[in-house]
């Protein structure tokens, strides 16, 4: 898979799976593509083969509502069969609505109820220093989760306990399921609150594989305390009438919107 | 066939029709009103919506301040949030001062379907009926839901009021009135008695079918009250039938089950099955697909009856 397809492809899978399913959430999906293109194929320490590899660096999706992102690129990445997916959200099936990190190859952290990631993930990193493991913990909240107070109370402790080896990436689509996010209950300003908490801001196109890349090799080098990549983004990214609209959170496409999407993701670059 | 509708959508119509009523009653939600279907309210009450964000304990919080300043705060969210992620917000700031919070939770049980394990609340009911001064409503169906946030409103003090997301056959009057911590006796028989509330008191209409079929008569007592519960018929319909079976959306443990288990081995010990999710975390799939799955049918009330005689 060349660099260019790979995001291409995990969009082409949500769209895929969640028609499947009939269920799930695209949109806040889309908008992660390149992000989980740049962690899971060429930055994050893992072994597809050994899922549970201690050294590894661990992935927590704090906002766990956007598993068909995270399902597609671990099946692309090879930890399960790509074939998997076509059982998203069916009873039965390993790929819960939300992820399960004790039935799932590659799931780091159990997720779903906002605001409670991020913890688990400071709790990670402790422990990857406690064990002088010189692995990386990386998490990606959404703009809304972010009026979760657990978040900062995440913040707080990443902080104080110069948490250099955790990583967290906002995604910041502005968007949540009543609307604009600053509409709902206002989160701004957003860089002056993470930085005033003590971590190191940078902020990103979080479409753009070169300056991701580029904040999450800053993230790497800094030494003292935890970074935000606050990466803006685009709900939906990749399927024209997905974009921007709250609608399409928790909506599956029909058979129709699917050929529709597909057809324009291929022609995209 | 009967009707079907959302427990979740007759409040929709409810709350609006409360609020013109009661211009002390005001709405908070979470990010979550069109599926708590709160947000009707908010478009005919804009002053009186709170939207607060992905922050349910601080909506819980902000609910008892408007309370001890003289509002009736309904509160919504799903109940896995609202019970569970801001559990001691509502003992603390809401329950103990005893204050007139509603707390009306969508999404309860298993039929939430795909979302999965994380979003369905299967032990809600034991959170809330272990509160002091909370008052625990689980409608039945449509009609019973209206009334429930009539009689909640009514009622002084603070009430978790627990909601589906599925649509559920109309099984009561299209009309009612709730009768605070009244049961409702839907079906006379001698043989064994059926204790049910919420969505599965239509399931266990159905049971007394296939029971009565093979020449048993069950008794159905609908308790849309868990708490406070109605013990007089609890205790009049067991001394009647000598045997009980309970039927609930939640956990085994601590919820209806308990709750008559309680009041049977204090004052009227009578042989007991419980239907429910049997101590264990549900998983995504269909709502109906999960119901058999995990057990929460009639065939299983009928097994467990058939286990009592
Ligand atoms: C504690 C909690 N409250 C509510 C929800 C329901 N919910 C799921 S996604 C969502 C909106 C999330 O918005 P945001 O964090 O901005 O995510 P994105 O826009 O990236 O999808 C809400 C309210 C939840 N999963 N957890
Ligand atoms: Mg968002």
């Amino acid at each position: 898979m060349s660099s260019k397809n790979i995001a291409k492809e995990i969009r082409r899978e949500i769209v895929k799976m969640t028609a499947a399913a009939k269920s799930g959430h695209p949109g806040g999906s889309l908008s992660l593509a390149e992000i989980m293109e740049v962690l899971y194929f060429e930055e994050m320490k893992i072994d597809p083969a050994q899922p549970d590899w201690p050294e590894r660096d661990r992935f927590v999706l704090s906002k766990g509502h956007a598993t068909p992102v995270l399902y597609s690129t671990l099946a692309l990445r090879g930890f399960f069969p790509k074939e998997e997916l076509k059982n998203f959200r069916q009873i039965d099936s390993i790929l819960q609505g939300h992820p399960d990190m004790k039935g799932i190859p590659g799931v780091d952290f159990s997720t779903g109820s906002l605001g409670q990631g991020l913890s688990g993930a400071v709790g990670m990193a402790l422990a990857a220093r406690l064990d002088k493991n010189n692995s990386r913990v990386y998490a990606v909240i959404g703009d809304g989760e972010c009026q979760e107070g657990q978040i900062w109370e995440a913040a707080m402790a990443a902080a104080h306990y110069k948490l250099a080896n955790l990583t967290v990436i906002l995604d910041y689509n502005n968007l949540q399921i009543c609307g604009k996010v600053d509409e709902v209950m206002d989160i701004g300003p957003i860089a002056e609150k993470w930085q005033a908490f003590g971590w190191r801001v940078i902020e990103t196109d979080g479409h753009d594989l070169d300056t991701i890349r580029q904040a999450i090799k800053m993230a790497q080098a800094e030494e003292s305390c935890p970074t935000i990549i606050i990466a803006h983004t685009i709900k939906g990214k990749g399927v024209s009438f997905m974009e921007n609209d709250p609608d399409w959170h928790g909506r599956a496409p029909n058979q129709e919107q699917l050929a529709l999407a597909l057809a324009e993701l291929e022609k995209g670059e | 066939m009967s009707k079907m509708i959302a427990t979740r959508n007759a409040y929709k119509d409810a709350l609006v029709a409360l609020g013109e009523k009661n211009e002390n009653v005001v709405v908070l939600d979470a990010d979550l009103a069109k599926s708590t279907m709160t947000y009707d309210f908010s478009q005919s009450f804009p002053q009186r919506f709170f939207s607060i964000g992905i922050a349910e304990a601080n909506m819980t919080g902000i609910a008892a301040g408007l309370a001890a300043a003289g509002k009736i705060p309904f509160a919504s969210t799903f109940a896995i949030f609202a019970t569970g992620r801001a559990y001691e917000q509502i003992r603390n700031s809401i329950a103990y001062p005893n204050l007139n919070v509603k707390i009306a939770a969508t999404h309860a049980g298993i039929t939430v379907g795909e979302d999965g394990a994380s979003h369905q609340s299967v032990e809600d009911i034991g959170l809330m009926r272990g509160i002091p001064n909370m008052s625990v409503i689980c409608p039945a169906d449509g009609p019973e839901t209206v009334a429930a946030v009539m009689a909640a409103a009514e009622h002084q003090g603070p009430v978790y009021l627990r909601m589906g997301r599925a649509a559920v056959p109309v099984i009561t009057e299209e009309e009612q009135k709730l009768e605070w911590g009244k049961a409702k006796l839907l079906r006379q028989g001698q043989d064994v008695s059926i204790l049910t509330t919420g969505m599965m008191t239509a399931l266990a209409l159905q049971a007394a079918e296939i029971l009565a079929a093979e020449g048993i008569e069950a008794e159905v007592l609908h308790l849309p009250f868990i708490k406070p519960l109605d013990e007089e018929a609890v205790l009049a319909t067991a001394a009647k039938t000598k045997r009980v079976v309970t039927a609930e959306e939640h956990s085994i443990i601590n919820g209806l089950g308990s709750a008559v288990a309680e009041v049977l081995s204090e004052k009227l010990p009578t042989p007991l099955r419980r239907v429910g999710i049997k101590d264990t975390f549900g998983e995504s799939g269909k709502p109906a697909d999960l119901l058999i799955k995990y057990g929460l049918t009639p065939e299983e009330i009928v097994k467990k009856a058939k286990e009592l005689i």
